[in-house]
């Protein structure tokens, strides 16, 4: 078997024109050509039904390992040369190459990207390596080495990685795993909010945040929602922080207007055309930062920002360059590591079935996203999600979570239920949490285990303590 | 021996919610009722999602309400191609498009396309009785209506190819949405002022969650055909009409109630 790439450098260093480049990889008879660095990284992702949508992906089993041979022989400094999408044009291909640790990448350097996924799963790729490399390396580097991973590659590579961030309480830390209690209604009623608020809390669950998605996008409405969960939280003094998942804009809005935001949201994508469709630009989310920040509302850190981000969002917004999902959605996480945020979502198979179409796929797609968000420093949460029209249900939705608790993912969904009434999708339930904890002995964010503790709510084995009738969270709460 | 099933004591507050709330637990898992419910319920979304269309049987009760119909094929040509081919199911088959071109007779002022989109469940429901609910309106406008297009394996913006061919000044496109676990057959409506290939979802303006718990036929009627009056007056739908139609459907009963129905 002869393998290699055409051509190992940007041909501008040794040819006449910049723009002839080839990769080439060999399978026994057969011959296969990859034109440029963004063909190379389609063939080589794992099958998708949004690259096959784009019209990118490889077109048998053979031609996609023949992409990951030549792929293997890439060295990991290419990319710093070769932008998938163009510099001139694109802010985020910017933010990339122009924030690049040269330093923290230097033991790294002169390595390919097979020697890269070698590396990373050695006895060399500690913690405490891993943090000082994540500067160093650009998400195109993470999606790359990605795609040479097994499952079980990306799991342990990503249970490596350690990122903790803080708000009002401690995310992050090694042995946990936080929640956030996702309480939607349909049409925002404050008493049906409240409740499912009321029924996480008891469950245990909310130390990521309170995160309300909003039917509504009337500024009133989302004040209203903001100061329900502020007044909850400071009745109670819960250890954790709450978020209207609304458009940066209109946070910046309610802090203009006094109202009590925690954390500023926005959605992201991993090229500037996408973001542009979110109304999105990367000095809006300097902004954004910028106010959360103003409030000084943080007690142990000041991680204001929540993303949510989901492979197939640049081409459904006709922005993705030829380029493949995953690659982008790890483009994503680098436009969010700049920012310092408490929590990076990936919804991943919240977008539907002409991106992910079924439940290997969406699992495939949780583990590398989690995999490259924790590789280049972003506290990686993944709602563990499908809609109805997918090919996938609750048993995929247990491998999915069982998997990325054991690679130690930031965070994950509390739905009442696992059924979100507003969104019409289902993700992770309370019960699931339980479930895992009681499995793998993950404990919450420690300031809000201890609050759960005083509360009687858990007993000092984490579990969920014998249930009162008359709990002050009921006695006090929306007229239960 | 007692059932092991600790059950949560705040039920009282599942009145303030549809979400599945105080569901109890066994050790840190659900009760088995619950992992029943859930599973039925998913079925049921799912079958709301690949149960077969009945275009036949839906074209049949809309002639039964007067309007003549024409049923036409997308460009996908099965189900799991729809779901994964959004562009095919935008796009008019070449039978599809012929049939339609037959039937076009010089201009008109609306089409009605219905669409089984996500949920064929929701448009056997609801399609029949909605357009019924509408047909008043379009008589009492004067609109001239072209024939009723019933597509399979089709979304929106099919509405956008088939109300230019039939040169219409205005399309709505009923069509099955997205089903949730609690609402596997809510029907969604979309209007479009001069339909034509390209058009952007900002460009349109939809009535959604029309279901026996969500938005009633009349009231979903009288929405549509205050958005189409609009629509045709202003010259324009999407993001620049602002619905405005909750105020006037405040004042309709106010004024029926009081013998001033407009109508």
């Amino acid at each position: 078997m002869a393998i290699g790439p055409a051509d190992r450098f940007p041909a501008g260093l040794i040819g006449a024109t910049f723009a002839v480049m080839a990769y080439r990889a060999t399978l026994g008879s057969t011959s296969w050509t990859f034109e440029t660095l963004a063909d190379l990284m389609a063939k080589a992702s794992p099958p998708r039904s949004g690259d096959a949508l784009a019209g990118i992906a490889a077109t048998s089993a053979q031609h996609s390992i023949a992409a990951k041979t030549a792929l293997a022989e890439l060295p990991l400094k290419t990319f710093l040369t070769q932008a998938l999408v163009p510099y001139e044009t694109d802010e985020v291909t910017r933010l990339i190459l122009d924030g690049h640790d040269a330093a923290a990448f230097a033991p790294i350097a002169s390595l390919t990207v097979g020697e890269f996924r070698d590396w990373l799963l050695s006895e060399l790729a500690t913690p405490a390596a891993l943090a000082r490399l994540a500067p160093g390396v650009t998400p195109e580097m993470a999606a790359a080495v990605s795609k040479l991973m097994r499952n079980q590659d990306l799991i342990l590579a990503a249970s490596k990685c350690k990122v903790t961030t803080r708000f009002r309480n401690t995310i992050g830390l090694p042995g946990t795993m936080a929640v956030r209690l996702q309480p939607n209604h349909p049409t925002d009623d404050p008493a049906g909010i409240t409740a499912s608020i009321l029924d996480g809390l008891l469950y245990g669950c909310g130390d990521a945040v309170i995160g309300i998605n909003p039917a509504s996008d009337s500024l009133n409405v989302l004040g209203d929602l903001t100061r329900l969960m502020d007044d909850l939280i400071r009745r109670f003094e819960i250890p954790t922080q709450s978020c209207v998942l609304t458009h940066v804009t209109t946070a910046i809005q309610l802090i203009e207007r006094g109202a009590p935001v925690d954390l500023v949201f926005q959605s992201i994508a991993g090229t500037q055309a996408a973001n542009a469709s979110f109304g999105m630009t990367l000095d809006l989310l300097r902004e954004g930062l910028d106010a959360g920040r103003s409030l000084g509302r943080g007690t142990v850190g000041d991680n204001v920002m929540y993303f949510e981000t989901g492979q197939g969002s640049a081409l459904s917004a006709g922005a993705h360059h030829g380029v493949d999902q995953q690659t982008l959605e790890a483009r994503a996480y680098g436009v969010a590591r700049a920012f310092e945020p408490l929590l990076v979502n990936s919804v991943v198979g919240f977008i539907g079935p002409e991106y992910l179409y079924d439940g290997k796929q969406i699992i495939r797609a949780g583990l590398e996203d989690h995999f490259c968000g924790k590789l280049l420093g972003a506290p990686l949460g993944v709602d563990v999600c499908y809609t109805n029209h997918a090919e996938a249900d609750q048993d995929d939705m247990d491998s999915l979570l069982t998997l990325l608790a054991t690679a130690g993912v930031t965070f994950v969904m509390g739905v009442p239920g696992a059924d979100d009434v507003m969104l019409n999708y289902q993700s992770t339930s309370f019960h699931d949490a339980l479930y895992v904890r009681e499995l793998l002995g993950l404990k919450r964010a420690p300031e809000f285990e201890a609050w759960l503790e005083r509360a009687r709510i858990v007993g000092a084995d984490g579990r969920l303590a014998p249930r009162a009738a008359g709990h002050p969270l009921l006695t006090a709460g929306a007229g239960g | 021996m007692s059932a092991p099933v600790t059950p949560d004591p705040w039920t009282a507050l599942r009145r303030h919610t549809p979400a599945r709330i105080a569901l109890g637990r066994t050790g840190s898992s659900l009760p088995t009722s619950e992992v029943l419910g859930f599973a039925l319920a998913h079925v049921q979304a799912r079958d709301a999602v690949h149960a077969p269309f009945a275009a036949e049987a839906t074209a049949a009760a809309i002639e039964a309400l007067g309007p003549q119909t024409v049923i036409v094929d997308s460009a996908a040509p099965d189900r799991a191609t729809y779901l994964r081919r959004p562009d095919l199911g935008r796009t008019l088959s070449d039978a599809g498009r012929a049939a339609v071109v037959a039937r076009t007779r010089g201009a008109c002022d609306l089409a009605i396309v219905i669409a089984d989109g996500l949920s064929s469940t929701a448009v056997h429901a609801h399609a029949a009785p909605l357009v019924e609910a509408l047909l008043p309106a379009v008589e009492e406008a004067g609109w001239r209506l072209a024939p009723v297009v019933v597509a399979r394996q089709a979304r929106v913006a099919l509405g956008d190819v088939v109300g230019e061919l039939l040169g219409a000044r205005l399309v709505i496109l009923l069509v099955g949405e997205r089903p949730g676990l609690s609402s596997p057959d809510s029907l969604g409506a979309y209007i479009t002022f001069a339909p034509k290939v390209g058009r952007s979802d900002a460009e349109r303006n939809c009535v959604s969650n029309i279901r026996a718990e969500g938005l009633s036929y009349p009231a979903a009627a009288f929405k549509l055909a205050w958005h189409a009056r609009e629509a045709l007056r202003l010259g324009l739908t999407g993001v620049a009409l602002k619905d405005e139609s909750d105020t006037a459907a405040r004042l309709e009963p106010m004024n029926r109630a009081v013998g001033l129905s407009p109508s």
